[in-house]
């Protein structure tokens, strides 16, 4: 054995060299890594951002009303077949509202108190108890419990996503006595430390209190605290007795944002805990989301003539791009001769896959619209524009259908004597059939999920009713999407989230349904 | 009477007078054709459904025939004899009016609300009725005239020796073939429509201004200068390009060099998510999440250069709606178009160059570097070229996401509108098809179109050239 000749490979340098090449392999190998890392950490943001918007607007804040059905509110003579009663929204309206003032006393004593009081609860929203009482008339004089939505920023409020806000337990209180001007005085030994404590921390941080509210809560009692000392405070009495301060155990809610800023002030808030204290408000799943249409109200919202607008439009789609892209696809791939036009149809096919949406929907316009005078917003246009955007992507993976089917199929049908027509739509077809239909089923959600073209033939429309058939004025998903993220009022984000989720659910779902049909299906030749 | 026939849901009678025929006629033919063959001489040289189909193909072609021009023609038919019998006084009107109180006669005749109290209008949405309430009758009796003309003339024509069943495969030909022309249509309806618009665009607005101009006001003050807009476009498109060309060209590599059978089983599927989440979803993300993301970056950069003293003035504008967001969501969206056809193009090179790399002592990555990727690099541009095709007409993420100032600056946290952006703010409102406004978006179209097919035509070049190469 001798030792190997020294060579240019294993002098120092080279080693040197080889140790830097296999760190620069493996660096290279964590590019790749990390680039897929990057891709899939964004879609999980994605999920992520939109999931957990979507999650706080599943469920909302309901609040009830034991109302008395008065009938010279709700149905006074003249006014009170079953229509009448349906439509008496303001009727209803204000017995819902006179059973908060008289819940609140301090809420009847001014204008501007009953104003306040007024905004928790929108006067659409009780609809659905004047239908009821409308389909039975015999409710009528009796007592009955009105549900209905809060407000949406109180909805927020009770959700905790409408402004931050410190909650401290307070010490026992020895006193609570009233003083002149609607002030109380608390007392009790080191029973403000904690909110005081809590104040300088979150100056600490950055926050300014100067303007921000203090509210002390006890039972369904709740005040607005000035003067802060470690053993005494003063406080304001927004609404209840002075006797659940002295008894029960107090919790302060220290709010920085200051009340003229906030689009919930004090008051409200004080009646909001009450209500909820009372066990009146509940949080309910919001199958609003999915059995109401358009409002713009929030908490009145939700996705239903958009979901029926989708429907009609896709059904529109579905029976125009399917056929001619199907059959299309049939004559190019079995019948086309090769000749100059033949060719001038498939780059045609080739370049509208890749033409920008809008560009159909401009021709929606154009052509639709202006030319042949069809109605605007109405899915059947949409389903038109979306059709033309559709059927060379089903064109495309049909085509990809056909050419699979290996050609001892058609020599097998021409040698017994088919026709060419006959070899096509009786053998060669049905065994396409399974990659024509998933190709189709693929086109459908990528139409779908479409707006912008939609946007371009009026579908933006503030559509209220459910669509009845395919020229009625409507919207879809999508665009119901894009028109929430529009809206200001902060309650549209998850509702718009709550959307996505929905539209998503149901593309994963025809997109489940084509894996299911690949994997069922699929044949090898 | 005439009226009454007006409210007649036409598109419905139509549709099922078809079906009708269409059977009747099928079973004219096919009864025929048994018929015969009960009699027992001969056989037939086609099958009995062969004639029944002959026959229905006969009756069919004049009732949608008639269906067809009726649904295109029986609107404006109607609407110019109703404009004919008007009284003078209506002359007055502008076009646009004209239209207008036509749109709401039609309106109101099929709301059935034509007993309001302006006699004029009744009047005339009565008469408006009549006139469709005549076409619709004409329409009817047309088809079934054309229908049971076609059934007559080719039941007579059936036979022992007739060929049904090659005239019947020559009419299905015929279809088929229609069905691949609609492609020819509709690329020529595209066309048309733009340029028959823009075309009227230029004539108000010189198409030198148009392309060079730099002051975009279309809405208010009628300044048609779209350089800005190109300026956003391209900007917002090579953001998004910054960010999927190396994510998505690495993942490829990654995927097809390095990633086992199972890991790529799962990723490529999840990567292809990405391209089937509707770009109104992404939309909201950007402005969701990320354009408030890189405000506050803007923000915080903003604050240190000038705490550390290195400006006085602020860098960055910080706007709520960025260039940056937009692009940066937009990078995310194409990633998919990105990998998946890199990575085609990747696996495709053949395994003898890379062994002969290996042959020669390289590692896997000066493999990748020096070989595979030189050797797949015109796929590698086509993939790249469509994806910035896609990002120039994507629509929904940059109307959400990237404002809609018309303005040329570098600074990617300011907000920059684009060509889709200004066709869709131009669209969305009340406009007719006869002022600059609305015309200016079709000029747009135009641009877009031009650009994005330009981009696609030489990536399929590059492609069907690569192609050429290995196979």
């Amino acid at each position: 054995m001798t030792d190997p000749a020294p060579s240019t490979f294993s002098s120092p340098e080279a080693i040197k060299r080889l140790k830097r090449r296999r760190a620069a392999d493996v660096r290279f190998r964590y590019y790749g890594m990390g680039a897929i890392v990057l891709a899939l950490g964004a879609l999980v943001m994605l999920a992520l951002s939109i999931g957990s918007q979507a999650v706080s607007a599943a469920t909302y804040h309901v609040a009830r009303y034991d109302v008395t059905l008065d009938r010279a509110v709700i149905a006074p003579p003249g006014e009170d077949t079953p229509e009448e009663i349906s439509r008496n929204v303001d009727g209803f309206w204000s017995l819902v509202r006179n059973n908060l003032l008289e819940t609140f006393p301090e809420a009847d004593l001014d204008r501007a108190s009953r104003t306040e009081a007024s905004e928790f609860i929108t006067r659409l929203a009780v609809l659905p108890a004047a239908r009821k009482v409308a389909a039975e008339p015999q409710l009528i004089g009796n007592e009955m419990t009105v549900s209905a939505p809060l407000n949406d920023d109180l909805d927020l409020y009770l959700k905790g996503q409408a402004f931050p806000e410190r909650r401290v337990r307070v010490g026992s209180l020895s006193s609570a006595s009233q003083q002149e001007a609607g002030l109380a005085r608390l007392e009790g030994q080191g029973a403000f430390t904690p909110i005081l404590s809590a104040i300088t921390s979150l100056e600490a941080d950055g926050a300014d209190l100067s303007e921000g509210s203090v509210l002390l809560t006890a039972g369904s009692s709740t005040g607005r605290l000035s003067d802060l000392q470690p053993d005494a405070a003063s406080l304001e009495l927004l609404t209840g007795t002075l006797d659940d301060f002295r008894s029960g155990n107090a919790t302060a809610r220290i709010i920085a944002l200051p009340e003229a800023q906030r689009v919930v002030s004090d008051q409200q808030i004080a009646w909001t805990l009450a209500l909820k204290e009372m066990g009146r408000i509940s949080r309910e799943p919001r199958w609003s989301l999915l059995t109401n249409s358009d409002s713009t109200y929030p908490e009145l919202a939700g996705g239903l003539a958009a979901l029926v607008g989708s429907l009609f439009t896709m059904l529109v789609t579905a029976l125009v791009a399917i056929p001619i892209g199907i059959l299309a696809a049939v004559y190019l791939e079995e019948f086309a001769p090769k000749n100059r036009l033949t060719d001038f149809i498939e780059v045609n096919i080739n370049n509208l896959a890749a033409v920008p949406s809008i560009v159909f929907g401009l021709l929606g316009a154009a052509v639709y619209l202006n030319f042949l005078g069809m109605p605007r917003s109405a899915p059947l246009v949409g389903g038109l524009v979306l059709a033309l955007m559709t059927f060379p992507v089903v064109i495309i993976a049909s085509r990809a259908a056909l050419k699979a089917v290996p050609p001892s199929v058609r020599s097998g049908a021409l040698a017994i004597g088919a026709s060419q027509m006959q070899t096509v739509f009786h053998h060669v077809v049905p065994l396409a059939a399974p990659g024509i239909f998933t190709g189709a089923i693929l086109g459908m959600a990528r139409a779908l999920g479409e707006t912008a073209p939609l946007l371009l033939i009026g579908m933006v429309a503030f559509v209220g009713d459910v669509p009845k058939g395919p020229t009625d004025e409507s919207t879809v998903m999508p665009v119901l999407i894009f028109t929430w993220s529009n809206n200001a009022e902060r309650a549209w984000e998850p509702m718009t989230s709550a959307m996505i989720v929905i539209l998503l659910a149901v593309l994963l779902l025809m997109n489940g349904l084509v894996v299911f049909l690949r994997r069922k299906y699929e044949r090898r030749w | 009477m005439l009226q009454q026939l007006g409210h007649l849901p036409m598109g419905w009678l139509l549709i099922a007078l078809i079906a009708v025929f269409a059977s009747i006629a099928f079973f004219a033919g096919r009864v025929r054709a048994e018929r015969i063959l009960l009699s027992g001489e001969q056989s037939l040289h086609s099958r009995p459904n062969y004639h029944g189909y002959f026959v229905a193909m006969w009756a069919l072609v004049p009732a949608v025939l008639v269906a067809l021009a009726y649904a295109i023609g029986a609107e404006g038919i109607s609407r110019n004899q109703l404009v004919s019998e008007l009284p003078p006084a209506f002359d007055l009107l502008s076009d646009a009016e004209m239209k207008t109180y036509l749109d709401s006669v039609a309106q109101a005749a099929l709301a059935r609300e034509d007993t309001g109290t302006d006699l004029v209008f009744t009047a005339v949405t009565h008469r408006y009725l009549e006139i469709r309430g005549s076409l619709n009758i004409g329409a009817l009796a047309l088809m079934v005239i054309g229908a049971l003309g076609g059934l007559i003339f080719s039941r007579r024509r059936l036979g022992t020796s007739f060929r049904a069943r090659s005239l019947v495969e020559r009419g299905m030909e015929t279809v088929l073939f229609l069905c691949a022309a609609v492609a020819i249509a509709t690329t020529v309806g595209i066309v048309t429509s733009l340029l028959y618009e823009s075309i009227q665009f230029f004539r108000a607005v010189p198409i030198w201004d148009f392309l060079f101009g730099t002051r975009w006001n279309a809405q208010t003050e009628a300044e048609f200068g779209a350089l800005p807009l190109f300026f956003g476009t391209f900007t917002i498109a090579l953001i998004a390009m910054l960010v999927a060309a190396p994510i998505g060209l690495f993942s490829a590599i990654y995927l097809s060099e390095y990633a086992g059978p199972k890991a790529r089983g799962w990723i490529k599927p999840i990567l292809e998510i990405l391209a089937g989440i509707p770009t109104v979803v992404y939309g909201f993300f950007a402005l969701l999440v990320v354009a408030p993301a890189v405000r506050g970056l803007a923000i915080w950069i903003n604050e240190t250069l000038i705490n550390i003293g290195l400006t006085t003035e602020p860098l960055l504008a910080a706007q709520p709606t960025s260039a940056l967001a937009a692009g940066l969501v937009m990078g995310i969206m194409v990633i998919p178009f990105v990998s998946s056809l890199s990575d085609d193009v990747i696996n495709a090179v053949p395994q003898t160059l890379r062994d002969g790399a290996y042959a020669l002592g390289a590692t896997k990555s000066e493999t990748v570097r020096n070989v595979v990727v030189p050797a797949a690099l015109p796929g590698i541009i086509a993939a790249l070229l469509l994806a910035v095709s896609r990002a120039i007409g994507e629509t929904m993420i940059v109307v959400m996401a990237a404002g809609k100032s018309a303005r040329i600056s570098m600074d990617p946290t300011s907000d920059l509108t684009t060509i889709t952006v200004q066709i869709v703010s131009l669209m969305t409102g009340e406009t007719g098809f006869d002022d600059p406004k609305t015309l200016s978006a079709f000029a747009l179209g135009l641009v877009l179109f031009a650009v994005t097919l330009l981009f696609n035509v030489i990536a399929l070049r590059v492609v069907q050239k690569y192609r050429e190469k290995y196979d």
